[in-house]
């Protein structure tokens, strides 16, 4: 018997019992449907994030103080090492050290008490220059951003997220108010636009400040917690991440390189992180999905249990006729793969159709720019998972029906 | 050549522990061309000698030879190409398949024998005409009568030219008409060549044999030769 005839036979097998076909295949049409969803928004999100942050500038270098953070709590730890000096800004800043480095950004930031009035917040206090306006893009609304004078001076000036200028002033033009920080009053000189979702940082609720008026009065540190280099091109950044690290290696005496008490980071870097955490997740909730597409083969090897004591008679006359016990448990067991696979066919359509819904949605009320994708892997991975269900779970039943001897098969009903 | 021996044939059955004798002591040869008719009163085991003789079961003692090749050496593929290739099958209750066409029915035994399909189509064809069903071709089995249903049977026992036709009570469920029909059928087929077997309870069904052989209590009580074979299509039957 050739395949095509088992594949019609199976098909015509089917066929008769419609809506049973029909109602076996929900536990694999659920099952494909939810992997679908889930391996899609878990690429959405992969894009959406590695979009963020190629946003923030992919020529963008960050030097981190501390050894190199490979655990999940490192990154902790890293931002108590005093490591990054004053000296390491200056070095760095000359354009004989680092020739192709375009902006020298460096940080300080903490959660501080931050109070108007009767209003008190902790909030996102950052200390910087006057460039981190250009590398963050950040738009001011109303006032200024503070300026070369203002770093230079130490002066106490703030420049506003609008969430903050809503909650803490109201209908109150800010500017020219103080904020008390940590005790220390600070001019408002600028409210920032508002700034879309989705971003790591919410600007919308943060204050900043020139570092210098902040660094040791109100964090109370000498050092710096980041430092962003923008090279002046991507094709630049290996370039001046060498001499990034030959300049702090040579200001902090470090020969041997795995002595580093820095670390620097690349956006490829952080992406790639990203990618591995999103990926994690990805596979957390595919594997979640998977049980309900065991539950669903489970429920197909039930149904074609039955279908195969239904069709004893059947079976016995197949192989009355000349039917082998191969030729039968094939007819059985492509009924099962076919049921499975179109099974997954119309999960993956439903998955499609879900995700793209709940992608529009998302945009749409969230106002978050999460793009819709459709997972190949996860189409891929839909077919062969629930062929292969149809074949494991279908190959009881088949034997079953193969090893029916053809005269017990013929007798009953 | 004898086409079908047995010696000492024995099946018996176990059930809850009780063994069941259904044969015993079953010596028999068939030859080629013959007309015969098993006859026996329900439960005489006949039907379990014809499921054996067509190799649908096994003996469990005693010898089957079929084509002068002992049967239980054969695999259960082997028996699938003999019961394919070899062996049709009339049965009481037609056991076609309900919802396909009688195209579909007639051609399923060479589907089997891998036969491409174009093929089965036209053998199908000429069989399904042979039995007068050819303006019947695309109904399904479900909407045909039982005379047509057993005529239908009949094509697709034909179909593979098979050396013997075993029938099983054949006219079992069909009024003296299409009874008469089906067995003016196995008798020109007979007169073609072909081997034919027919199991009954029905005496009058056994005048067109040429042979009866009686089973009484799952053993053979007599074989006798007819003497003269009423020929149906002339002279139809007495009930």
């Amino acid at each position: 018997m050739q395949l095509r005839d088992t594949i019609k036979t199976a098909f015509a097998g089917l066929v008769v019992h419609k809506s049973r076909s029909v109602l076996t295949i929900l536990g694999i049409v659920i099952g494909i449907t939810s992997i679908t969803i889930v391996m899609s928004v878990g690429e959405g999100a992969q894009s959406y994030i590695l979009g963020e942050i190629h946003r923030f500038g992919p020529n963008n270098v960050f030097i981190l103080p501390g050894k190199f953070p490979t655990g999940p709590t490192s990154g902790m730890g890293s931002l108590l090492n005093d490591s990054l000096k004053l000296e390491d800004i200056k070095d760095l800043e000359l354009k004989n050290n680092v020739p192709q480095a375009v902006k020298v950004v460096p940080f300080v930031f903490g959660s501080v008490p931050v109070s108007f009035e009767n209003e008190l917040q902790r909030m996102m206090v950052m200390g910087s220059v006057p460039q981190s306006q250009e590398i963050f893009n950040l738009e001011v609304e109303r006032g200024r951003y503070f300026d070369q004078f203002d770093l230079d001076s130490h002066a106490r000036v703030a420049v506003i997220g609008s969430t903050i200028a809503e909650d803490y002033f109201g209908t109150i033009d800010p500017l020219r108010h103080k904020l008390k920080i940590k005790g220390f009053n600070f001019e408002v000189v600028g409210v920032l636009a508002s700034k879309g979702q989705g971003s790591f940082i919410n600007y919308n609720k943060s204050v900043l400040t020139p570092y210098t008026s902040i660094q040791t009065d109100v964090l109370g540190i000498k050092y710096f917690q980041r430092v962003a280099v923008e090279a002046e091109s991507e094709e630049a950044i290996p370039a001046v991440i060498e001499d990034i690290k030959r300049v702090l290696r040579d200001n902090h005496n470090i020969s041997d390189p795995d002595k580093d008490d820095f670390t620097i980071q690349t956006q490829e870097d952080i992406a790639q992180r990203v990618g591995t955490i999103t990926g994690i997740l990805t596979v957390l909730l595919a594997s979640v999905a998977a049980i309900s597409l065991i539950v669903g083969g489970v429920g197909i090897m039930n149904i074609m249990f039955v279908s195969v004591t239904e069709r004893t008679k059947e079976i016995g006359l197949r192989k009355a006729l000349g039917a082998t016990n191969r030729n039968i448990l094939a007819q059985f067991l492509v009924e099962a793969a076919v049921l499975t696979i179109s099974g997954g066919i119309v999960g993956i359509a439903a998955g499609v159709v879900l995700t793209y819904g709940a992608t529009v949605a998302v945009q749409r009320f969230a106002e978050i720019n999460f793009p819709f994708s459709f997972s190949v892997n996860g189409m891929i991975l839909g077919i062969v998972v629930s062929t292969s269900i149809g074949l494991i779970f279908g190959i009881f039943p088949a034997r079953h029906a193969a090893q029916k001897q053809p005269v017990e098969a013929l007798r009953s009903g | 050549m004898p086409l079908i021996k047995t010696e000492h044939l024995e099946k018996t059955y176990v059930g809850d522990g009780v063994e069941t004798q259904a044969l015993r002591d079953i010596s028999l040869s068939i030859n080629e061309g013959e007309f015969i008719t098993i006859m026996g009163p329900s439960g005489s085991g006949k039907s379990t000698l014809m499921q054996i003789l067509g190799c649908l079961d096994r003996p469990t003692g005693g010898k089957y030879f079929f084509e002068e090749r002992e049967v239980n050496t054969y695999s259960d593929d082997e028996l699938a190409h003999i019961r394919n290739k070899k062996i049709g099958f009339v049965f009481q209750a037609f056991n076609l398949l309900p919802r396909v066409s009688v195209l579909e029915n007639v051609m399923m035994p060479l589907m089997y024998a891998r036969i491409p399909a174009r093929e089965r189509e036209r053998k199908a064809r000429q069989v399904i005409e042979m039995v007068e069903l050819s303006d019947r071709v695309d109904y399904h089995t479900s909407r045909l009568s039982g005379g047509q249903k057993q005529r239908v049977a009949i094509a697709r026992a034909l179909i593979t030219e098979p050396k013997v036709i075993f029938a099983d009570e054949p006219t079992g469920n069909l009024d003296s008409k299409s009874g008469e029909v089906v067995l003016k059928f196995l008798q020109e087929l007979n007169d073609e060549g072909h081997t034919i077997v027919v199991v009954t309870h029905e005496s009058y069904v056994a005048q067109a044999a040429r042979r009866i052989l009686h089973i009484i209590d799952g053993t053979i009580d007599k074989d006798e030769a007819v003497e003269r074979q009423r020929i149906i299509a002339k002279e139809g039957f007495i009930k």
